[in-house]
């Protein structure tokens, strides 16, 4: 619309949603209450930032979604998206954004893939040729050529997944909102569908809204991040304030060939043992440190027969949000 | 896919349930039915045994929902004061306005397990009328097999009557299942619209959807009273094909059946779009919340 | 045994959580009843008062008890085996301890029974309370057609196995399914009584296990056919379910033959 550069692309004002809840207390009667799901988010995202979205379960993070997407109305409070009032200018809307739902496909299942593309091409009204150079690009970059000719069913997780990326910016969204895009994905398919989008933002600017509980995704992806708990955001900046304030740290768990007495590295904090000391877990924060270095560090002592990484969880996160002073 | 935008062109109340302005200017969904028909077509002929079988299982459900027609009236000389013959012209007329209907709307009665599996709200996220999509969401080779056979039945029936071919005869005969049809598709929109408030709608809807069928297909004066009203003025299946039949074959009709209603088809049609309009806008400010 | 009661019992637990269906289900099973009904007062009122042994009353107990029987007996589509076989989980099926088609049996009477509660019962109070309807002369109506109505379930359900098991030598069983609830439907006196079928129609008809699902229970229960016409129609039933339980038996053993070779 208008005003690109200075108009925020998502804009929310004091969003509310409630849902009422009806359960059954007892035999036959029933308790409604009502659940705020979005209990006042104010919040605006300029456009082309690369923003993540992280909560808990059931903290609010998919009605937000919904609100600002045109599938959801705000109950009270204002949200707009690319300056448009997301319902009653759903269609137009649509036209501008793209939207990658990780547990629903926008495919369409039984056909194959590139016939999806190309009913989507129709959908948004592209000329034939646009559409096609567009979808190509797409498809290199993501490397589905040889899946093209597969129907949808058939594809697994994580090459669905880019599928339904590429389906999503067939169009050339100036926003990307994507809701849970890796869950379920393997370390490698995360990687490309990342390594994808930074060069898709790199090269076209668009806005990227991203909910996630990976923080690797957050780490990798979002310059700023947006932490939301019971309906309220909790905090809101960059990644590195985060780190700081949270004081995020990833645990190394290493196995040892036999029991061994507690690990003392530099770099890292020994925080636990198992089995008498053969598998020993070792924090330490990525701001001051990387795994390699603590790996390096262990595997100066002790011969490692396994190692695993274990990112900060997001209840972590939001519990030392409040927890911290 | 042409009866899309006929019946959207023929300036009945919108079924699009956002904003107006999109309404005038050119629908995609043409381009996107196309690519879909072609891609279902491409699929559904690849089960060769299975293609043949559904078809004829078309054909054959045509023929064998007229098995009931055919037994009463092997038992008795007139049923709801017509001979078989003519119970056979409400009957295909009234076969051709619900396959008509059905090839059009009928994807609407995926509706139930759309919602289930959360595909509306990825069909929300797209520019196109959520109705438009409903209906361009898959195409049932069957449904084109049904409608055509339609055709054929009304063709067989006709010579047997003996009708005088008058201007009003022909016009009657021309329009009745397209009115037939609007009043039929209107009933699985309103359908449609209702499965955003039940739970397990589609067994209700059934009830006015099939039920209107069933009792749409019958020589209208054998139901009973509080029948005849419900299918005539509120779900008007009566007038999809008995009520333009006994104009067409010169027929008085019956106590709250008085054949000259079936002139009025089209307004009934209207009458009917306007519940499902009702019904649909309703249904979607549900879903999306707007209705608190 | 005690297991197939268990299977039973817990199918029947399943089904009485869609409650709202079952709701629904009622409202639309009135509305076609009344348009049943329409029908054949139309029909009878034609013919004077009297159609192929139907009254009012009399037809009026079989629209009823036709609404009624019908979810139990469920003629209608049921392709979960046929889509276990399609994903390959039947091998599952196969391996477990009890016999495949027992232990679907048990789970369809256990579905039946709820079903015969919860949407039996509501069409025949609606029937008693609008239209009204006679209840039969004779005792030996009721015993007789529990009877039938068991046999008439377990029928249908051998039928229906049958038609589920054509999925090990075909791919897409939904086309022999649609001809199956088509054929089915027509014949078994789902939209009139075989009994005003013409004379050519009735042989076919009875050539077929349909009428022995759906007309021969109401015919007992009704008591269209009363005391030893009762006990002969039940014994119709008997014939047709070994007839069908014995080939089903040799169906599945072939099936089971098929899945060893294939590999699963």
């Amino acid at each position: 619309m208008a005003n690109v550069s200075e108009e925020p692309i998502i804009a929310f004002e004091d969003l509310r949603r409630s849902f009422v809840v009806r359960q059954k207390a007892g035999r036959v009667r029933r308790r409604t209450r009502v659940v705020h799901a979005v209990d006042g988010i104010s919040a605006s995202i300029r456009s082309g930032e690369a923003v993540g979205y992280i909560g808990a379960n059931g903290a609010g993070k998919s009605t937000t979604i919904k609100m600002l997407t045109g599938i959801l109305v705000p109950t009270s409070g204002r949200v707009r998206t690319c300056g448009y009032d997301p319902v009653p200018q759903r269609r137009l809307l649509a036209r501008e954004i793209g939207v990658v739902f990780g547990q629903r496909t926008q495919l369409w299942w039984d056909l194959p893939l590139r016939d999806s593309f190309r009913i989507l091409g129709a959908i948004h009204r592209m000329a034939n040729l646009d559409a096609a150079i567009r979808t190509e690009h797409l498809v290199e970059r993501l490397g589905l050529a040889h899946l093209l000719d597969v129907p949808v069913r058939q594809l697994s997780l994580g090459e669905r997944m880019r599928g339904e990326v590429a389906a999503a910016l067939v169009h050339r969204p100036r926003l990307l909102v994507l809701d849970e895009p890796t869950i379920g994905l393997d370390m490698i398919s995360k990687e490309r569908l990342r390594h994808f989008l930074l060069a898709e933002r790199a090269e076209f600017g668009t806005t990227l809204l991203l909910t996630t509980h990976d923080m690797g995704d957050i780490e990798r992806l979002c310059e700023r991040v947006l932490v939301v708990d019971h309906g309220r955001l909790v905090f809101d900046g960059t990644l590195a304030n985060l780190a700081a304030r949270v004081a995020l740290q990833r645990v190394l768990v290493v196995d040892l060939p036999e029991p061994s007495p507690d690990l003392r590295v530099a770099s890292a904090t020994h925080i636990g043992s198992e089995l008498n000391g053969q598998r020993q877990r070792l924090a330490f924060s990525p701001q001051h440190t990387t795994a390699a270095r603590v790996l390096a560090e262990v595997s100066g002592k002790t011969e490692v027969i396994d190692l695993t990484l274990e990112e900060p969880a997001i209840e972590d996160i939001v519990r030392t949000l409040y927890g911290v002073p | 896919m042409e009866a899309a935008y006929f019946v959207v062109a023929r300036g009945r109340k919108s079924v699009s349930p956002h904003s107006s302005s999109a309404r005038r200017r050119a629908i995609p969904g043409g381009h996107v039915y196309r690519t879909i028909i072609g891609s279902r077509i491409r699929s559904q002929l690849a089960y060769r045994t299975s293609f043949w079988l559904n078809a004829t299982t078309s054909i054959a459900v045509g023929v064998i929902e007229f098995v009931e027609l055919y037994v009463i009236l092997a038992n008795v000389p007139v049923f709801g004061g017509l001979n078989l013959r003519q119970a056979a012209l409400v009957y295909a007329l009234a076969n051709a306005a619900f396959a008509l209907a059905d090839l059009v709307f009928g994807q609407l009665d995926t509706m139930p397990s759309y919602l289930r599996l959360g595909r509306l709200e990825v069909m929300l996220v797209r520019p196109m009328p959520l109705m438009l999509q409903l209906i361009t969401s898959d195409f049932q080779l069957r449904r084109l097999g049904r409608a055509v056979i339609s055709v054929v039945i009304i063709m067989v029936v006709l010579p047997g009557l003996d009708l005088q071919y008058t201007p009003a005869t022909v016009y009657l005969l021309l329009i009745t299942p397209f009115t037939g049809a609007a009043i039929y598709a209107a009933f699985f929109v309103t359908a449609g619209g209702l499965q955003f408030f039940l739970i397990s709608g589609e067994e209700f809807t059934a009830a006015f959807v099939y039920g209107g069928g069933y009792a749409g297909h019958l020589p209208g004066s054998v139901l009973i009273a509080p029948l005849r009203v419900l299918f005539t003025f509120v779900f008007p299946a009566t007038v999809t094909a008995y009520l333009p039949a006994l104009l067409i074959m010169g027929l008085p009709g019956a106590e709250f059946l008085p054949a000259w209603l079936g002139w009025f088809a089209p307004l009934f049609a209207a009458w009917a779009w306007l519940l499902a309009c009702l019904a649909w806008r309703a249904g979607i400010r549900r879903f999306t919340g707007a209705g608190g | 045994m005690r297991t197939y009661l268990l299977l039973a019992a817990a199918e029947f637990r399943r089904f009485s959580t869609y409650r709202l269906a079952i709701l629904a289900g009622v409202f639309t099973q009135s509305v076609f009843g009344f348009i049943r009904v329409s029908i054949l007062f139309a029909a009878i009122s034609e013919a004077g008062g009297m159609l192929a042994g139907y009254d009012e009353q009399s037809a009026s107990t079989y629209v009823w008890l036709g609404q009624a029987l019908l979810a139990p007996v469920a003629i209608l589509s049921w392709t979960e085996i046929s889509e276990r076989v399609s994903t390959g989980d039947i091998a599952v099926d196969f391996a477990r301890p009890v016999d495949l088609q027992l232990a679907w049996w048990a789970r369809d009477l256990g579905r039946a029974s709820l079903q015969l509660l919860a949407r039996g019962l509501p069409p025949l109070f609606i029937g008693a309370v609008t239209i009204g309807f006679a209840l039969p002369q004779s005792w030996t109506a009721y015993p007789l057609g529990l009877v039938s109505l068991i046999l008439a379930v377990s029928i249908s359900f051998t039928v229906r196995f049958l038609v589920n098991l054509i999925a090990f030598w075909t791919l897409d069983v939904r086309g022999f399914v649609g001809l199956y609830i088509v054929v089915g439907s027509s014949l078994c006196g789902l939209l009139v009584p075989v009994h005003l079928f013409p004379e050519w129609l009735r042989i076919i008809a009875y050539a077929t296990p349909f009428p022995s699902m759906l007309q021969s229970p109401i015919d007992v229960l009704s008591g269209y056919a009363l005391d030893a016409a009762a006990v002969a129609v039940v014994g119709s039933q008997v014939a047709w379910l070994v007839f069908l339980v014995g080939l089903a038996r040799m169906v599945q053993w072939r099936a089971a033959q098929r899945l060893v070779v294939q590999g699963g």
